[in-house]
């Protein structure tokens, strides 16, 4: 455990936050392994969960019937892997596959929820490192829509 | 000046000043009335000036109307600029020919030219001169056929002594007082003393020329009287405050006034065409029939135009408003950062040709006065 | 033309080269590989100029440089044919000629960069004008501190000169990163935007110069990054694409605010023109 509370307490994510919080977190989190290949986590599947990778990179992927599946982002070392588990219906959304052999911490999310709902200080401090994450995703993905590298005919 | 002594020249002298230049070896290119405007072109004598004209000008509008006397420059400026024979509208670079898989250049000389005489430049168009002297000789590159025509041209000035409606060039500060640039500068006398200009030399070419002219010294009256031309043709109706000017543009690249222009801007180019300061060009590949022979021609283009700023995919400015912006910001901003000078000199030519009367007076005024809703 | 250096070459005139080689890098880019057809011509260059490419009956267009500028009895160019003009030059055989006119612009601050980290950041096509400056720096390795190359491109089989990206990856202190917008499953690269790279490098902002080439889009977003990531404006460095045909400063064509980009470009510092970027139809 002592190792885990490390990890945390120095993530850039968590940073700022304070001991009691660090503590929560800590208790709400395991280490967990990925094989390459394996799904991390699947769509619609019931969302409980949260990933700090430590190792490794994650590919989260979208499919339709008439596509292969395609990889729409990579996330890698000391990247935040999922929000679902912050917002009904708690349902991933997408495909997350570990492309290499992956290493990570999972968080509960399901008990980090009920304490956030508790507790909104730490709600609001869960929250405000989603919204960063979600902010920077977002970015990214618009920036992707707009095909830069296409040639227009 | 450099050569201030003035001297006085019968009107019947400037006959024999045009023959002295022809004689010198020189093309003499002056103005001449041709389908209802003042334009330049080639003269054989003072016959061919536009003896008892006058040019009236308003957005949009240029008519020729009789003068009360026989004045040969009692004009402003036509539409043409010597930019015509300084900076040629078509020019062939080279031409070339296929040979197996590759090619040969052939003809790449810049074509030795019999230089010319520019009789009646005015303050405004020798400022211009300088402007393109500035883009086109004076950068990293020089234009080898700008080059060639500027090096060899005698330029004879006339003062102006009456401006059009259109005229602008005491607000940008490079008229109507010729003040450089010359050979020789001439300045035209009517009155009970006759008709006869007031004439002083700029050049040694110029004194040289003078020399062969029956030239008397000049009075204190003819003096008086030049002077009191010049100062009539600064009496000017329109004006831009150009304090500021570079800021004030920089900082609305985003206002209503474009806006505004563009809804009544039919992008025609006329006013780059016109400008003697615009000196953009295109530079064109033609292939004969056989595809074995190629020529690269050089033309005048403009900024108005969609293709100017084409790249692959489209073309970067598509709206009339930033064409107009562009024209607009260059020449009296950009222009300043890029070359150390405006590249507008008060002509009013853009004025007058704009086929919807555009005024680029107002439009500073307007973007100047700051409206929100960008009406006049 | 005669050039204020002295150089008394016309720079309007093309000069006969032929092609000696067109390696396909993507399904529609293709690298050129040129020689003087005239022995004597000597092909020197810096790292981020141009040339103007001109093809008998077709026409003229400017093409970054992207070969190794140590290598001066050739001149190489990677060309993406979008159009008439450069799908005529990329469908140029071995032996026939191109007319070159150049080299010219302004280079990337290969001198000023000397004992600085150095970042590479490519979309696209505009990796080809960097590479020169790859090469440069590989090759006088001891000059320069870390060099740190972050390459975005749409998708895995529009990525240019992959076997060189590799190769570079394995210089000492060279970290290559590569990203693709959209990934196929067989990608077991990086997908997102270039931008997302820069969580991955081994980056020391102080002493480096960064040097940029893609869309004007993706320049924009990268020079806000470099900013985030704290280099400044001084030492970033861009490369600008406008229509061109005199390329010596007096057709207006490419006409940026005051600047020719033919001339006082193609390569800026970004604080010379970062006001500009920013305006939509400048």
């Amino acid at each position: 455990m002592e190792t885990l509370e490390r990890i945390i307490a120095e993530h850039p994510f968590f940073h700022g936050l304070d001991k009691d919080f660090i503590a929560l977190m800590v208790s709400c989190a395991s280490n967990v392994r990925f094989e390459a290949g394996t799904y991390i986590l699947k769509e619609g599947d019931p969302a409980n969960t949260f990933y700090l990778i430590r190792e490794g990179k994650v590919a989260v992927e979208v499919f339709a019937p008439q596509h292969k599946p395609i990889i729409v982002a990579t996330l890698s070392v000391g990247e935040i892997l999922g929000w679902s588990w912050l917002l009904p219906p708690f349902q991933w959304k997408f495909h997350a596959r570990a492309v290499d052999d992956v290493r990570a911490i999972a968080l509960d999310g399901k008990c980090l929820r009920t304490k956030c709902e508790e507790n909104h200080d730490l709600g609001y401090e869960v929250l405000k490192r989603f919204v960063q994450i979600m902010e920077q995703r977002l970015e990214a993905t618009r920036l992707q829509l707009i095909d830069v590298y296409a040639v227009k005919r | 000046m450099a050569h201030r002594s003035e001297h006085v020249l019968g009107v019947d002298q400037l006959g024999k000043l045009i023959g002295v230049l022809a004689r010198k070896g020189y093309e003499v290119i002056g103005p001449t009335v041709r389908d209802g405007a003042i334009v330049y072109d080639h003269v054989e004598s003072a016959e061919d000036l536009p003896a008892g004209w006058t040019d009236e000008q308003e957005p949009g509008r240029y008519r020729l109307k009789r003068r009360e006397d026989m004045a040969l420059f009692g004009y402003a400026v036509g539409p043409q600029s010597w930019k015509k024979y300084m900076h040629p509208a078509e020019v062939r670079l080279w031409s070339a020919e296929r040979q197996g898989g590759t090619f040969r250049i052939l003809n790449n000389e810049v074509k030795p030219q019999r230089p010319h005489a520019l009789l009646g430049a005015r303050a405004c168009e020798l400022a211009a001169i300088a402007v393109q002297d500035r883009v086109l000789l004076e950068d990293k590159y020089r234009d080898p056929i700008y080059d060639q025509r500027r090096e060899g041209a005698f330029i004879i000035a006339v003062q102006c002594t009456q401006a059009a409606a259109t005229c602008f060039c005491a607000s940008m500060g490079t008229g109507p007082q010729v003040s450089g640039g010359f050979d020789l500068v001439l300045t035209e006398l009517i009155g009970p003393e006759g008709h006869r200009f007031l004439v002083a030399t700029g050049s040694d070419r110029g004194v040289e020329v003078l020399t062969e002219l029956e030239a008397v010294p000049a009075t204190e009256e003819d003096r008086q009287q030049a002077e009191a031309g010049v100062e009539a043709a600064r009496q000017q109706v329109r004006s831009i405050d150009t304090t500021g000017i570079k800021e004030l543009l920089y900082k609305n690249f985003e206002h209503p006034r474009w806006d505004n222009v563009a809804s009544r801007c039919l992008t025609c180019a006329n006013c780059t065409m016109v400008c003697p300061t615009c000196f953009c060009t295109s530079v064109e590949d033609v292939t004969d029939i056989t595809g074995d022979h190629a020529e690269r021609w050089r033309r005048w283009d403009s900024c108005f135009t969609q293709s100017f700023s084409y790249i692959h995919g489209g073309s970067v400015r598509t709206s009339a408003k930033a064409r107009y912006r562009q024209w607009m910001t260059h020449k009296l901003a950009s222009w300043i950062d890029q070359f150390g000078s405006s590249g507008c000199v008060g002509c009013g030519r853009c004025i007058t040709w704009c086929p919807v009367g555009i005024d680029i007076t107002e439009e500073v005024g307007a973007i100047r006065d700051g409206g929100k809703d960008g009406n006049p | 033309m005669i050039m204020a250096t002295g150089i008394t070459t016309d720079p309007m005139l093309p000069q006969p080269y032929s092609v000696r080689d067109v390696a396909k890098e993507t399904p529609d880019t293709f690298t050129l590989r040129l020689e003087p057809e005239i022995a004597v011509n000597r092909s020197s260059f810096q790292p981020g100029q141009f040339s103007m490419l001109w093809v008998f009956g077709v026409g003229e267009l400017p093409i970054s440089i992207s070969g190794d500028p140590a290598l001066q009895d050739r001149l190489v160019y990677t060309v993406r044919s979008v159009g008439q003009a450069t799908h005529a030059l990329v469908n140029r055989r071995v032996g026939e000629g191109v007319g070159v006119r150049g080299p010219f612009g302004t280079g990337w601050p290969a001198e000023a960069a000397r004992g600085r980290d150095v970042i590479v950041v490519a979309g696209g096509i505009g990796l080809a004008p960097l590479r020169p400056l790859i090469y440069q720096v590989l090759q006088n390795r001891d000059d320069y501190g870390r060099l740190l190359i972050l390459y975005g491109a749409r998708s895995p089989r529009e990525l240019l000169y992959r076997k060189e990206l590799a190769a570079w990856a394995r210089n000492r202190e060279t970290q290559v990163l590569v990203t693709v917008d959209y990934g196929g499953l067989g990608w077991r690269g990086h997908v997102g935007v270039v931008t997302t790279l820069f969580k991955y490098a081994r980056l020391q902002p102080a002493p480096a110069v960064a040097m940029v080439c893609g869309p004007e889009i993706m320049m924009r977003f990268v020079t806000r990054e470099l900013e985030n990531q704290g280099l400044s404006r001084d030492n970033i460095y861009v490369s600008m694409e406008r229509n061109m045909k005199c390329a010596v400063g007096f057709c207006g064509h490419c006409q940026y605010g005051p600047h020719f980009i033919c001339k006082d470009g193609p390569v800026f510092r970004y604080e010379q023109i970062r006001n500009l970027l920013e305006k939509y139809e400048l």
